[in-house]
């Protein structure tokens, strides 16, 4: 009767957990998963700035209210786990909106599920990148933005002009840091059935019984996303910095 | 009859931070007329640098009123944005934005407030560095300047709104010796052209010289104001004896 279990131990091979055997059968579940994680991260990403650029400003705000509620929002994003965030999101929020069973760029997202995991990835890192753009536009020299009022510009004329150029330009090494931890973070998405690239590692080691292999190919798969990434804003920040002192 | 030539007249002003605790400025009055340039000298913490910036509101006074062309700017109703493109002001760190080129310094602010078009700013622009002998720097960034080519941008970037009224925060301050002279002698060129001008400085040469009147701050309080010949020569307070008899 314990034969079951003593197999267990009696197969001590590595190789049977890290191969990648399963590679030409499983390959279009990770093509396909690189895909989705990309365009959740950077549609969650590019939904996340505006918002968090609306915070920001809030939280600079001299109006008191305007100020504790972006602040009640910040921490409250910041201070509960994204998974539950997202389940909140995912069961509450997306059920009463209902979202058409569309399927959108060349039968890759299916917006039924995309929306929701795009809104919850977006409003959780929104809080992140509102606290870096903040510190972001403290760090600029406050006579800048002296010197654009004397001349007669308004305070939003000044900080569109003049502070959030030289604001954005110092937090562009931080926003690189969000996005890829917004790469990761997708991952949790798996959980709810998004077929990202957690997910094609968590199928084919659930259907192979390959325990390891997957998720080392896929370990690989985000780092060559993010590490390049991560790179290329370097590069850019270096060319926006030639104006400097 | 006065009041027509009266540029700006500050009455009574006080301006207290952390809730009164500490008192920068102690019921200041001053009337600054058409023509006149004003330097205003006194020990640090005084409150000298706190009066030339309330005079644009850059400083919100706690009480008293500032009148410019006789509105009373401190009104809330008032749009300040409109009086300030009337006072060109000059800071002691310059200022300039950073990631603009020098000509774009310059045109900035006529050109978002629709005063002129692109082209009229940027002709405006180019005759002022032509003014200062800087023409080929139009198109440099600011890092590339000295402190003195800096500070004199800073100022044509003034300029360049038309200003009737100009304010100068320790303008050679933060300046290397050799550059002070370029700044002041352009500041010296202006108020001969009969620009208004309120001047905090250190510079007590360029105060005995170009200015008009003297004013000496202690402890957020004007304590003596004179035409300069007459303040240098013969200073009435005690506290204006002794600053005095430092930086001379």
């Amino acid at each position: 009767m314990f034969e079951p279990f003593m197999a267990l131990f009696t197969d001590p091979s590595p190789a049977s957990f890290v191969n990648f055997d399963f590679l030409p059968k499983f390959a279009p579940y990770f093509i396909d998963g690189i895909i989705n994680t990309l365009l959740l991260s950077i549609a969650a990403v590019l939904l996340a700035v505006v918002p968090a650029l609306l915070l920001a400003l809030m939280r600079l705000s001299k109006k008191r209210f305007v100020r504790n509620l972006s602040g009640a929002y910040i921490a409250i994003f910041r201070s509960t786990p994204l998974m539950v965030q997202m389940s909140i999101i995912y069961f509450g929020l997306f059920n009463i909106i209902r979202i058409p069973d569309i399927t959108i760029f060349f039968g890759f997202v299916r917006l039924q599920l995309f929306i929701p995991f795009v809104v919850a990835l977006a409003l959780n890192s929104a809080a992140y990148v509102a606290e870096i753009f903040r510190a972001g536009i403290l760090a600029v020299d406050v006579g800048q933005d002296e010197a654009a009022r004397s001349l007669g510009l308004s305070s939003w004329q000044s900080m569109r002009l003049v502070v959030l150029p030289q604001a954005i330009k110092n937090v562009l090494p931080a926003i690189a840091n969000e996005i890829i931890t917004m790469v990761k973070e997708s991952s949790i998405c798996s959980t709810y059935g998004m077929m990202e690239l957690m997910w094609a590692a968590r199928t084919t080691a659930g259907a192979t019984g390959i325990g390891v292999g997957p998720f080392v190919l896929v370990a690989g798969m985000y780092f060559c996303i993010n590490y390049p990434a991560s790179k290329a804003i370097e590069a850019v920040e270096r060319r926006m910095r030639r104006g400097d002192k | 009859m006065e009041t027509n030539k009266t540029v700006i007249s500050v009455k009574n002003v006080t301006k207290e931070y952390n809730k009164g605790a500490v008192k920068a400025l102690n019921d200041c009055s001053v009337d600054i007329q058409q023509g006149e340039v004003v330097a205003i000298i006194g020990p640090s913490g005084s409150g000298k640098s706190t009066l030339l910036r309330c005079l644009n509101l850059l400083e919100v006074p706690t009480s008293g009123h500032i009148l410019f062309h006789g509105v009373d700017i401190t009104d809330k109703k008032v749009d300040i944005n409109l009086h300030r493109r009337k006072m060109g002001m000059v800071f002691q760190h310059f200022n300039l934005f950073p990631q603009m080129t020098v000509l774009k310094n310059i045109t900035l602010a006529p050109i978002q407030l629709k005063l002129k078009t692109k082209e009229e700013a940027e002709a405006q622009a180019l005759a002022l560095l032509k003014r200062i002998g800087l023409s080929d720097k139009a198109n440099e960034y600011p890092s590339k300047l000295s402190g003195g080519q800096k500070q004199r941008i800073a100022i044509i970037r003034a300029l360049a709104m038309d200003p009737e009224f100009m304010l100068f925060d320790e303008p050679t301050s933060a300046l290397d010796p050799e550059m002070v002279g370029e700044v002041l002698d352009l500041m010296r060129d202006l108020a001969t052209e009969g620009m208004t001008m309120a001047v905090v400085t250190h510079e007590m040469g360029f105060a005995k010289e170009v200015a008009s009147r003297v004013i000496f701050m202690n402890e957020g309080a004007i304590v003596e104001e004179n035409e300069p010949n007459a303040f240098f020569a013969n200073p009435q307070g005690q506290r204006t004896r002794e600053f005095l008899s430092k930086v001379l």
